[in-house]
């Protein structure tokens, strides 16, 4: 076991010099039935199959990929709401995939999780006041008699009034339940947020706001994130680096620009050409579109080989065979794929 | 169940429509008003909505959510409940009056002319019964056909909207089916008897972009082949971008811009419009930063006076007096420029534009 050091307050410990949080072959296989005749036999949802990934603290990776390829289960998995059925969680060099619940108290302060879904996500028979002072207590932050003060503070830190602190979930926007989520979550002073399609469920105009908003607590207050989302013009204006999944695992990773402009994954490359693009109404030439044919298999009974082979334009035998490695195919680039290569023209049109 | 082909993806390349004017309408949209008494009041959910959309022809409806656009597409099909909603104005398809229908009138018409899809399959699939069985029953409520008939028509149906394996497939559960086929086959349970209307409220809003991507061409196709009149529900301007002729913005319950979709996203005049601009981030270029629309939506209980973006708009002090907050603008039709029209007492709206908004643009 390497060497640790205790910082006395906070019970987390840290190996020196280690990233903030790191992946490493995590997998998170459910068990399930079969369907029809197939009922009695038990199967393994392959949901997440070994994801490696790394965040360094104060930076953002964005999380993308087709419905079902398992970013939520990842992000319950880094939040430990699940335990991996394989591999190591670290989190400041120490591993946390298996810590029992009173073991993580102290990391489940640092590690929040903020939800799709602003209005299933908070109590409405409780005020705004008691759901982000529940978030204070819990974790221990301030003494009974500051709490209502460090309630207006966060309420103010989101943009909202805070002489709202009574008022409940359903007296909210959507756009301010979602801030209301993100004070709850900022309670605990964490150093990494999850965000799991934070902005998905609102309109676009209040989704810039809040967009903004987390803008604001990565730089002021250095929070890291991992922020998962389907916008990828959302996950560009704000992730240093992106991550894209595919059926359980990490296919392409990398600087935000690199993988923007030269994406070398087949798969990267068919979901940067799906996105629609506003530019067409102001002269941009249309683009050339990858259309992908058919559904992701499932990941019940995962492709043999490259798990994108079924769908790839570009695959060959050794694709059914031999399981393409996440490797290093430009600086700070990698890419899971045998014939990984940049695309010979760009695939976003470029505005004039 | 792995029975995808492997194979060259298609690569399209979608081409700006060009919008011929002056077609027939099909749909017709006449001073649509919803309103719905509650306990706390009465909500004005569509106030004096008017539009019209011919065949061939796709309109785009974005907005604030709660602005009602679902509201006023399910007026169009005379989804709501008379004893809950108060309707007025006149909705024509076709040339028949939807707004006081007989309810045995609608249920011939619903499914037949005119079809909706909606955000979530969940909600009109029934999982109880197989995706064939729902698709052949709402084709033999229109149609005097055997059953065989009908079944080889959802087999056809399936297959029309790209699902693998209809033969199969066809005998499935909704639940053995994944989100995007799920989503197809509500598609092809909406197309199946050919309607010259077809409503989709966020068909795609749930879904990744290739998903989002197959299910667009899908409607186009569709679209072509049986000249189907669209309107199309979303808060994806990209998506209007691609697959729209004419876009209706609104803000609380009623229009603030319409026109074809090259002048209104290119040009728009509204500062609401401005507003949903300058919220989207980029896809290429140096991010920028984002200015959102400060404020929330308002509540339709009590509505602003005067115009109702009042509240949010930072340019009400180029209006002179107080008209901003005490007169309602009309939907005005632009003399210059035929086809489109804005509800806002601006007088250079396009000055503004062009140096305060357009520089702040990606
Ligand atoms: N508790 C569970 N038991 C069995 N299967 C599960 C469970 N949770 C998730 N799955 C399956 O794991 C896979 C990954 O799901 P996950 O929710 O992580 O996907 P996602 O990438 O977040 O998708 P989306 O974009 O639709 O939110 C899916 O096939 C899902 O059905
Ligand atoms: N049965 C009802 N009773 C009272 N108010 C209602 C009822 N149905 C809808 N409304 C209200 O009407 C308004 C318009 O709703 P609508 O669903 O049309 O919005 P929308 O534009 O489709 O929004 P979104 O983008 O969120 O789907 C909302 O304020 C809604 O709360
Ligand atoms: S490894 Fe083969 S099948 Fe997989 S993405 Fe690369 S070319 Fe396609
Ligand atoms: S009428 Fe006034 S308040 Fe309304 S959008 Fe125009 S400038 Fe703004
Ligand atoms: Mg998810
Ligand atoms: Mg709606």
């Amino acid at each position: 076991m390497t060497e640790t050091t205790t910082p006395a307050k906070s019970g987390v410990r840290t190996v020196p010099g280690a990233p903030l949080l790191e992946l490493d072959g995590v997998k998170m296989h459910f068990k399930t039935k079969g369907e029809g005749f197939l009922a009695r036999r038990t199967q393994w949802v392959q949901a997440v199959d070994g994801v490696d990934l790394t965040v360094g603290a104060g930076e953002t990776i964005g999380l993308v990929g087709e419905s079902g390829c398992g970013k939520s289960t990842t992000a319950r998995l880094i939040t430990r709401l699940l335990e991996p059925t394989a591999g190591e969680i670290r989190y400041q060099g120490v591993d946390i995939a298996h810590m029992s619940e009173r073991q993580l108290r102290p990391y489940r302060r640092e590690i929040q999780l903020i939800f799709q879904d602003p209005y299933s996500s908070l109590n409405p028979r409780h005020t705004v006041g008691t759901i982000v002072g529940t978030a204070l207590r819990t974790h221990g932050m301030v003494a009974k008699s500051g709490e209502l003060s460090r309630v207006q503070e966060l309420l103010e830190v989101v943009g909202l009034n805070p002489e709202h602190y009574n008022r409940y979930p359903h007296e909210f926007s959507g756009g301010q339940r979602q801030r209301i989520g993100i004070a709850r979550a900022l309670a605990a002073r964490p150093k990494i947020i999850v965000a799991d399609e934070p902005v998905s469920a609102l309109d676009v105009s209040i989704q810039a706001q809040v967009m903004n908003l987390l803008e604001s607590l990565r730089s002021e207050l250095g929070i890291a994130f991992v922020f998962i989302a389907h916008d990828l013009g959302v996950v560009r204006h704000f992730c240093d680096r992106v991550a894209v999944m595919y059926l359980g695992r990490v296919v392409e990773e990398g600087p935000r620009d690199a993988l923007y402009q030269k994406p070398q994954h087949p798969y990267t490359q068919a979901l940067l050409s799906a996105v629609p693009d506003i530019g067409v109404v102001r002269g941009v030439p249309p683009k050339n579109r990858i259309r992908l044919v058919g559904d992701v298999p499932s990941p019940v009974d995962p492709p043999s080989g490259c798990r994108f082979r079924t769908r790839c334009w570009k695959a060959q035998d050794i694709c059914a065979t031999e399981d393409p490695a996440l490797i290093e195919r430009a600086p700070a680039q990698r890419v899971a794929c045998h014939f990984a290569e940049p695309p010979a023209e760009s695939i976003l049109a470029e505005t004039a | 169940m792995s029975d995808q082909t492997p194979g060259a993806p298609t690569t399209v390349t979608r081409v700006p429509r060009d919008p011929s004017a002056n077609e027939e309408a099909y749909l017709e949209v006449n001073d649509l008003q919803v309103q719905f008494p509650t306990a706390d009041g009465l909500v004005r959910a569509v106030q004096g909505l008017s539009y019209s959309v011919p065949l061939r022809r796709t309109l785009a409806i974005v907005g604030e959510s709660g602005s009602g656009k679902s509201v006023s597409s399910m007026a169009v099909l005379g989804l709501h409940d008379r004893k809950v909603a108060r309707i007025t104005g006149s909705i024509k398809v076709g040339g028949r009056e939807v707004v006081n229908m007989s309810d045995k009138d609608l249920e011939g018409f619903r499914g037949g002319d005119a079809a909706m899809i909606f955000q979530d399959p969940q909600s009109s699939l029934h999982p109880y019964f197989t995706v064939g069985n729902q698709i052949m029953e709402s084709y033999r409520a229109h149609n005097n056909v055997s059953k065989r008939a009908a079944k080889e028509r959802a087999v056809d149906m399936l297959g029309r909207v790209g699902i693998p394996n209809p033969r199969r497939r066809v005998d499935q559960y909704p639940h053995e089916f994944s989100g995007g086929m799920r989503q197809r086959a509500m598609i092809a349970m909406a197309l199946v008897n050919d309607p010259k209307l077809l409503i989709a409220d966020e068909p795609t809003t749930a879904l990744d972009v290739t998903v989002q991507a197959q299910i667009l061409d899908l409607i186009a196709d569709l679209q072509r082949d049986f000249g189907s009149a669209v309107v199309f529900i979303t808060h994806d301007l990209g998506v209007v971008a691609e697959i729209a002729d004419d876009i209706l913005v609104m803000y609380a319950g009623t229009a603030v811009e319409h026109g074809p979709v090259n002048k209104i996203l290119g040009q728009p005049l509204h500062p609401y419009a401005w507003g949903l601009l300058e919220s989207i981030p980029a896809l290429t270029g140096d991010p920028q930063p984002l200015h959102p629309i400060p404020g929330s939506p308002p509540s339709l209980l009590a509505v602003p006076s005067g115009c109702p973006f009042h509240p949010r708009c930072e340019f009400k002090d180029r209006v002179p007096d107080d008209w901003c907050t005490t007169l309602r603008p009309d939907l005005i039709p632009r003399t210059a420029d035929l086809g489109r029209s804005s509800r806002c007492h601006l007088k250079d709206p396009d000055r503004i534009f062009e140096t305060e908004i357009l520089p702040r643009l990606p």
